[in-house]
């Protein structure tokens, strides 16, 4: 049991396969909805027919969520189980809203999965899995919804759940469980189902606290990327969070992209007195040779560096509805590296749904395509395979004032 | 969770180009969001320190507010908005309103005044389901126009940096705070907290502002730590003595969707 960690995961799924209602539940159940909130919604204007209470009105707060009964933008709630504490990532399911869902999976480590059992697989249902396994994101539990509609009968799960299985199996994803729900009268969710007795599997809050949480990149070799510089009673402090493995004091470290080398002379961190710290801790350091560095250079150890490169193979996925013409100027940012780029080859140009391939060496990619690109950089920049260290194998593509693009490096 | 916060603090004051200012309201939440700055920037912190007062405070916030200026050294701009005040603007006048010109107008006075291009708030997303739909960083127009149907993609740790003429950016380190995260740091930190908070007569502020609009809960939580098992057991929302968070279900949007905090 214990643990007492902390899991951020994401929900998604077709609009209307009940993602909302499945968060209203978990909060309901969890007790962590406090009751004059409860007691808002019960009052509210808008009842459901059948006199349960709408449990979407717990995440959907806009007014034009509520009227038009969808999500609109991502949502963050939380709430705890005896073993840890959950950030729920609400994503909306609406095609035109894919951006917001895009940012909500960014920032999760797992995802849940919905999928209407009177529907099956819908074209966002297919969209939403291939971006989380674009993400990365690997670990997934699929819940089949709306058991209560079909009577609570095993085979509709089974045909569902084998449909959905059959895809993954497609796209190379994996998922831990597949449950059967209703999340509107809260079987399978908090507690178990007694109209399900064919289940013998756990409910979504046994399956949330089976999955295991990721491992730190502590033990990695060092990666610290630099977010700015400090002129502090005389001293120049390079700031910025530890990515993986350990800054001590003494160290011989490398700074990259140029290659020069220099040492940690102090470790700052305001009232404390530290020797060592590890990656995730926001620190400033001393070096011996502070002149030569700035926002974007990256300490690492000799003989452990990342990639330093100006080509980049990389997966991306397009959101904005203004495309993309290969040779067009954009800007990268990568941790906090920022240069100019260009998308110099486009070798697929791909369906974020239905994963086919539009065009083969393209020239252009459009909104909400996904690109197996190459990018060429203006100066070498550091990275890292995303499976190696998440934060320098990522990216986003920044066109004027606006991101247009996520992507990873594969 | 502070990492993350003092990364994002970082963040900010480097894109913006050093054009930056906190607002601190006093409360427990922009209290903690001082402590991380000045944790960010090693106790100096390099940009001013807003106070938007409405008059209507507690005598209590405007004390601690004086002697933690000195003890902070603090570059403090407190800013009314004099013209609705002297003309006599009250709650009873209209919540909204009085809000809106109190709080909302003098924020936006103050930043066309002084020209700032981003502003830290030490707003969470367990707080209001309004405000749970927030981004980390959040543009918003000249007129303080929230375009919450059109939000910019936010993905990992890179923000929207760049922006339109004459639009703000407002920066949330604590959006993935909770009530209780705030309290666990306020004890594991030391942090001074204005005295409110705790109870006196059977009663405490769970989230304090002006004096006329928030109501006192009762609790016997006197300690930090009866403040902490009390928040682990209650089902009474924070912001339950907020007037202005209730009255009509889309109130707090729409005070939202004008600019307040």
């Amino acid at each position: 049991m214990e643990d007492r960690g902390f899991l951020k995961f994401v929900i998604v799924g077709h609009i209307d396969h009940g993602k909302s209602t499945l968060i209203g539940r978990l909060l309901v159940d969890t007790d962590s909805i406090p009751y004059d909130k409860i007691k808002e919604i019960e009052e509210s204007r808008e009842k459901r027919m059948d006199g349960e209470i709408e449990f979407a009105f717990l995440v959907d707060h806009f007014r034009e969520e509520r009227e038009r009964k969808i999500t609109i933008d991502t949502v963050h709630t939380f709430f705890e189980t005896p073993k840890r504490g959950y950030v729920i990532i609400d994503a909306p399911g609406h095609v035109e809203y894919v951006k917001n869902m895009i940012s909500g999976a960014s920032q999760a480590e797992m995802a849940l999965l919905i999928v209407d059992v009177t529907e099956g697989i819908c074209e966002q249902t297919k969209r939403h899995a291939n971006l989380l396994s674009m993400l990365g994101i690997a670990q997934v539990i699929v819940a089949i919804n709306k058991m209560d509609i079909v009577y609570y009968k095993e085979e509709k799960f089974k045909r569902v759940s084998n449909e959905v299985r059959g895809f993954f199996t497609q796209i190379g994803m994996n998922a831990d469980y597949y449950i059967p729900i209703s999340a509107l009268k809260g079987d399978n969710v908090a507690t178990r189902s007694r109209k399900m007795d064919w289940y013998d599997g756990p409910n979504i809050l046994q399956s949330l606290d089976s999955i295991k949480l990721g491992s730190t990149a502590e033990d990695k070799s060092l990666l610290f990327p630099i977010q700015d510089v400090y002129e502090i009673d005389g001293n120049r402090i390079a700031v910025g969070r530890v990515e993986a493995g350990r800054v001590e004091a003494g160290m011989e470290v490398k700074i990259l992209p140029e290659g020069r080398k220099s040492s940690i002379k102090r470790i700052e961190k305001f009232q404390e007195d530290r020797e060592r710290v590890v990656a995730g801790e926001s620190i400033g350091v001393i070096i011996e040779d502070p002149n030569f560095i700035q926002r974007g250079s990256v300490m690492c150890v000799e003989g452990k560096e990342p990639i330093v490169t100006n080509r980049i193979k990389a997966n991306l996925i397009w959101l904005s509805k203004q495309g993309f013409i290969i040779d067009e100027s954009i800007r990268m940012r990568l941790s906090t590296q920022e240069v100019n780029a260009n998308i110099t080859c486009i070798k697929k140009r791909i369906d974020s749904s239905s994963l086919e391939v539009i065009e083969e060496d393209a020239t252009r990619i459009g909104n909400l395509e996904i690109g197996e690109v190459e990018i060429r950089t203006e100066e070498p920049i550091v990275v890292t395979k995303f499976n190696d260290i998440q934060e320098l194998g990522r990216f986003v593509l920044v066109r004027g004032n606006d991101v247009v693009a996520g992507g990873i490096i594969p | 969770m502070e990492n993350q916060s003092i990364f994002i603090i970082r963040e900010a004051y480097y894109q913006f180009h050093h054009n930056v200012v906190a607002l601190w309201s006093i409360g427990k939440d922009s209290t903690t969001l001082l402590w991380l700055i000045r944790k960010a920037f090693f106790g100096k912190i390099p940009f001013p320190i807003l106070h938007i007062d409405t008059g209507y405070k507690f005598n209590e916030i405007y004390k601690f507010r004086d002697t933690y200026k000195k003890i902070w050294s603090l570059d403090l701009i407190v800013h009314r908005n004099e013209e609705a005040i002297v003309s006599g603007m009250t709650p009873e006048k209209g919540r909204l309103e009085c809000c809106t010109q109190l709080k909302t107008r003098a924020l936006k006075d103050a930043l066309n005044k002084y020209g700032f291009q981003a502003l830290y708030l030490g707003i969470r997303r367990d707080e209001h389901g309004i405000r749970a739909k927030e981004r980390v960083f959040s543009p918003r127009d000249k007129d303080f126009v929230w375009d919450y149907t059109n939000q910019p993609p936010e993905l990992w740790d890179q923000y929207k940096s760049k922006l339109n003429t004459e639009e703000h950016i407002r920066v949330h380190p604590l959006l993935g705070w909770t009530e209780l995260d705030i309290w666990r740091y306020i004890k594991r930190e030391n942090i001074p907290i204005v005295d409110l908070y705790f109870a006196r007569n059977e009663k405490r502020y769970r989230s304090i502002g002006c004096k006329p609009c928030v109501e006192p809960v009762s609790s016997d939580a006197d300690t930090i730590d009866k403040i902490i098992e009390e928040l682990k057991t209650t089902m009474i929302s924070e912001r339950s003595g907020r007037a202005q968070d209730k009255e009509s279900d889309y109130i707090m949007q729409k005070l939202r969707a004008l600019g307040y905090m």
